[in-house]
């Protein structure tokens, strides 16, 4: 229950006349001083672990007031279950700085893979995991059958879907119908 | 409490979610196959994440101490105002499938309302939910139409399933006091206007499908007013058992 947490949050934003400017650059890209990148990044996501929080694009915010790290972060899907893996990481990465954040959950704008950074992408795609086509695409791959998703073991397009939800709620379940590797394609969500 | 309406509306639309992400939980590792088991599973998640996000706002409003723990585990069953279809148990794999695309087509128009909604925490909720609901309604469909247009019985059980659920579509569309006022607002949605293209949507499915539309005139309603059907009961002592027998845990 991060309720109460992100109240106080708020509070302290307002009080310290920075709660504007903070919501005026959310749906721009991240506010993020540059000093707590290094610890950001030092951040894995909890499921795909060769990518970082940063990459997947969930941290929309995060600033240093007094000595407190004040983040907002986006959840991916609203009941995955790694969000609160996620807050609790970021916490225990700014400890070891000795440094106190807070993790204020928000929803808006909503999360959507365009977020994803292409360096994030690439790292999804040697781990094993294909990158999510446009909406379009994605589409005609889930529904319509189409051979679209590439395998990120050959490379081969000549894939097909077993199911549509997969081990985690943003990816679905494909087979290479050349290599017959089965793997996951990271849905497009827009 | 101030806005005993707008809570009482948060309510009607995330009681729906709650009782339908449960009956949905119900076939973690009892779904036909494994890939249709993680589906099931995975609607349920999403399900279920939406509507902490309804009842952590639903208790911000309320503003007497309680949790959104509070208040999705511990209401008496009188207090829950899902409509009766959500909380119609699994049978078989079709009348499970049909019960999902039935609610569906009614949440995915009922989103895309309410994110033009002036209250920016539900308009904001709805905008991500209908990220996840398309991809809901997409699935459900696809099982509609596969097992409507699949085998002789495969036909007759989603024909079956829909028969037997349609008597209580049409209770979306009767909206209780808290639905009126949130609507006249700007606040909430308009239901009755879904009407007809809920209707649309459904029997086109149904006809590719290559099921009847059912001509039954009678529909059943009392969930949204707190009166549901003899299976809430056991639904509620598996959801709130928990809660009830050790008050106040936490994961």
């Amino acid at each position: 229950m991060d309720f109460s947490r992100c109240l106080t949050s708020s509070k302290v934003f307002k009080s310290l006349g920075v709660f504007k400017k903070i919501e005026m650059t959310l749906t721009d890209k991240p506010n993020i001083q540059d000093h707590l990148y290094p610890i950001l990044e030092s951040v894995p996501d909890p499921e795909i672990p060769v990518f970082s929080l940063l990459d997947l694009g969930v941290i929309r915010d995060a600033v240093e007031v007094d000595g407190i790290v004040y983040i907002k972060m986006i959840p991916t899907y609203s009941g995955c279950p790694a969000t609160d893996v996620m807050s609790d990481d970021i916490k225990s990465a700014f400890a070891k700085e000795g440094k106190t954040a807070k993790v204020e959950l928000i929803l808006s704008p909503a999360w959507t893979t365009d977020w994803i950074s292409e360096e994030g992408l690439i790292k999804l795609e040697e781990y094993g995991i294909a990158r999510p086509l446009s909406e379009s695409h994605d589409k005609a791959a889930l529904l319509g059958g189409q051979k679209l998703v590439k395998c990120p073991q050959c490379g081969s397009t000549q894939t097909h879907l077993v199911s549509q939800f997969g081990s985690t709620p943003c990816k679905a379940l494909f087979k290479c119908d050349d290599c017959h590797e089965p793997f996951d394609y990271f849905k497009c969500l827009k | 409490m101030k806005n005993t309406h707008l809570y009482n509306y948060i309510l009607t639309i995330a009681d729906n979610s709650l009782i339908l992400g449960q009956r949905m939980g119900e076939l973690c590792g009892h779904g036909p196959s494994l890939e249709t088991d993680i589906a099931c599973t995975n609607i349920s998640l999403d399900l279920l994440g939406q509507v902490r996000s309804y009842y952590q706002y639903a208790a911000k409003i309320a503003g007497d101490g309680r949790t959104e723990d509070d208040i999705a585990m511990l209401r008496t069953e009188r207090e829950y105002v899902n409509v009766l279809l959500v909380e119609q148990p699994n049978t078989d794999f079709a009348y499970t499938l049909a019960r999902h695309f039935l609610f569906d087509v009614y949440h995915f128009l009922y989103l895309t309302e309410l994110e033009k909604s002036k209250d920016l925490t539900l308009a904001a909720i709805a905008t991500k939910s209908l990220k996840e609901v398309s991809y809901h309604q997409r699935f459900t469909t696809d099982w509609v139409k596969r097992l409507g247009d699949g085998t002789e019985e495969s036909n007759q059980r989603m024909q079956a399933a829909i028969d037997g659920l349609w008597m209580y579509t049409d209770e979306f569309f009767h909206p209780t006091p808290a639905e009126i006022a949130m609507a006249e607002e700007g606040i909430g949605v308009d239901i009755m206007k879904l009407r007809s293209q809920y209707y649309e949507t459904v029997n086109e499915v149904l006809e590719e499908a290559t099921l009847k539309v059912p001509e039954s005139k009678y529909f059943h309603k009392g969930g949204k007013q707190g009166i549901h059907s003899e299976h809430m009961g056991f639904l509620l002592a598996e959801l709130q058992y928990m809660q009830r027998a050790y008050p106040n845990m936490d994961w």
